[in-house]
């Protein structure tokens, strides 16, 4: 079974998030760079998971430019046998969506697999995108995955609920927490990682849909109110008659 | 001429009310499309929010966004749409891409409010913790409104609906089965909100946190450790790694507030924070706060919103 596993660098959690330009950047002034998490803990190891139990390949994919090489890297480490950046900042979903596609196209893949969303832009349009391209079925934010010969088992997230569908391979997949847990990369993982392929490829002549053409942060929280924890009448009239919400 | 996309197969959810009510506020025309087989009436109570037609496909059952982009691209084509309007939900996060994809429109993911003057439209971005503006380089545009980012609001007004065969095809995804809780409020559309943390101790003390959900209609979450542990369900589980959520009211109890819980929780309009450490951080994003421990304040809390309840009636 041959994989592909769509990863996006994004911001540490703890990152402090700024803008710069006139807030028309994100402010890169001390931030590290992870692996997606979504793309990482749980795409990336049940890809490896499934490849461990039936065999295949397990192919990382990312479009960026060479900054972004130490994060592919640590995919490498946590175990994907090779890597591909498609060299071209990642400059809207559509963009990256389809140089993705573009690359997948014709080469056989089984399975392509997101995160349900990046932390930094949260946009959960990747999956979609590359499934309409490629003409794909696609299962959003499924949080378990199976495969037994041609057939695809999940489990997805459904309004108000859960659903195990079935599809029949190639598919898309967007995966959410539940389908695997987080590996940390051990010292062979990392040496290995070192000499695994990452091709450089150029991208194919699109353009972006959208653009962002500046950032705000929220107002500041006035400080918190405190009640007295026996005077719980105050908080509902609070709630009711300053808040508003009951 | 705007277009709404919204699933009418389990009736009309506030959601789907919140979209209509956007598109109209968007000042063109407003069109619905839908799947599932909802009765004629129900669907024709959309004019009320401003939609002037309803077009329904009864033979797509909404459980294929392979399908659905067929259905929503031609109810597209046939009136001429200019914008396209989701949900940001479970559906519109499926179909809004495909769509974007199908027609060459620029997506705007996860909207929280109307467009600006300049054409830009305001979302969440890095989980909460900022906005963005974005703006579409393309003809056609498509928007996805994250829930409770506005009210649904009854202008006034009719509509008709009329039959759809969108010619969607057959669906490429199989149901094996469907688990729903019976009665539970979907969390994301939730106006208000109960959560509680590690701080209750065990899954046998939930008890007190369903009483206060339940006196004030609200529905019940939960941090990641809880769900972790398995104390409670996975879907109630509120984060960054969870459920983003933006209710008006957000009750946490007996949870720290760390920054992968705030970015989960940062959207909703009033935050109330019980906990027995005043040096807990989620004080620091709160409205309101109680230093106290939630055995004794939950139930307290019950009562007095019970006592409110029987006062306005």
């Amino acid at each position: 079974m041959n994989i592909l596993v769509c990863i996006s660098k994004a911001p540490d959690t703890t990152s402090k998030i700024a803008f710069t330009n006139g807030n028309t950047q994100f402010d890169e002034n001390g931030v590290q760079y992870i692996v997606n998490p979504y793309d990482e803990w749980y795409a990336l190891v049940r890809a490896l998971e499934l490849k461990e139990a039936q065999g295949g390949n397990v192919t990382i994919i990312t479009v960026g430019t060479a900054s972004d090489d130490a994060v592919i890297r640590k995919a490498l480490a946590i175990g994907a046998d090779d890597a591909i950046r498609i060299d071209a900042p990642a400059t809207d979903a559509y963009f990256v969506a389809m140089q993705i596609a573009e690359y997948a196209k014709g080469k056989g893949f089984d399975l392509i697999l997101t995160g349900k969303e990046t932390i930094d832009y949260n946009g959960s349009q990747v999956a979609g995108m590359i499934a309409e391209a490629l003409e794909l079925p696609y299962i959003s934010i499924a949080t378990k995955l199976d495969v037994a010969g041609s057939t695809i088992s999940c489990e997805r997230e459904i309004v108000g609920g859960m659903q195990e569908v079935e599809v029949q391979a190639p598919a898309v997949i967007s995966c959410a927490k539940g389908m695997a847990e987080q590996r940390i990369p051990n010292m062979r993982g990392i040496m290995a990682a070192r000499t695994k392929p990452l091709n450089v490829v150029a991208p194919a002549a699109l353009e972006a849909l959208t653009t962002f053409s500046t950032y705000s942060m929220p107002a500041a929280k006035s400080s918190v109110k405190l009640i007295d924890p026996n005077n719980l009448d105050e908080l509902v009239a609070l709630l009711h008659n300053e808040a508003k919400v009951i | 001429m705007n277009l709404v996309y919204i699933n009418s197969a389990n009736g009309l959810s506030k959601a789907a009310l919140e979209t209509v009510t956007y598109a109209k506020k968007l000042g063109a025309d407003v069109a619905v499309v839908t799947n599932g087989n909802a009765a004629a009436e129900l669907l024709a109570t959309l004019g009320a929010y401003g939609a002037s037609t309803v077009l329904q496909d009864a033979g797509v059952d909404g459980q294929d966004p392979s399908q659905l982009v067929k259905l929503v691209a031609a109810a597209a084509a046939k009136v001429g749409a200019s914008t396209i309007i989701f949900s940001h939900d479970l559906i519109g996060k499926a179909v809004a891409p495909r769509l974007s994809v199908r027609l060459k429109a620029g997506l705007v993911a996860g909207a929280v409010a109307l467009p600006e003057a300049d054409g830009s439209t305001k979302v969440n971005v890095f989980s909460g913790k900022a906005f963005g503006f974005v703006k579409v380089n393309s003809a056609v545009r498509i928007i996805s409104l994250l829930p409770n980012s506005i009210q649904p609001e009854q202008t006034g007004g009719n509509c008709s609906t009329e039959a759809f065969d969108s010619q969607a095809g057959s669906s490429a995804i199989t149901i094996k089965a469907t688990k729903k809780p019976e009665g539970a409020i979907p969390l994301p559309e939730a106006e208000l909100v109960v959560s509680a943390g590690r701080g209750l101790k065990g899954p046998e003390n939930w008890g007190m946190v369903e009483d206060l959900a339940a006196a004030l209609g609200a529905a019940t979450a939960c941090s990641r450790p809880v769900a972790d542990i398995g104390w409670r369900p996975h879907h109630e589980h509120v984060g960054q790694t969870g459920v983003a959520i933006r209710p008006n009211l957000y009750i946490a109890a007996g949870i720290s507030g760390a920054i992968q819980h705030l970015a989960g929780v940062n959207g909703s309009k009033v935050i109330v924070v019980i906990n027995t450490d005043a040096e807990a951080p989620f004080f620091k994003a709160a409205d309101y706060g109680i230093v106290g421990d939630a055995f004794e304040v939950l139930p307290r809390f019950t009562a007095a919103v019970q006592r409110f309840r029987a006062a306005q009636h």
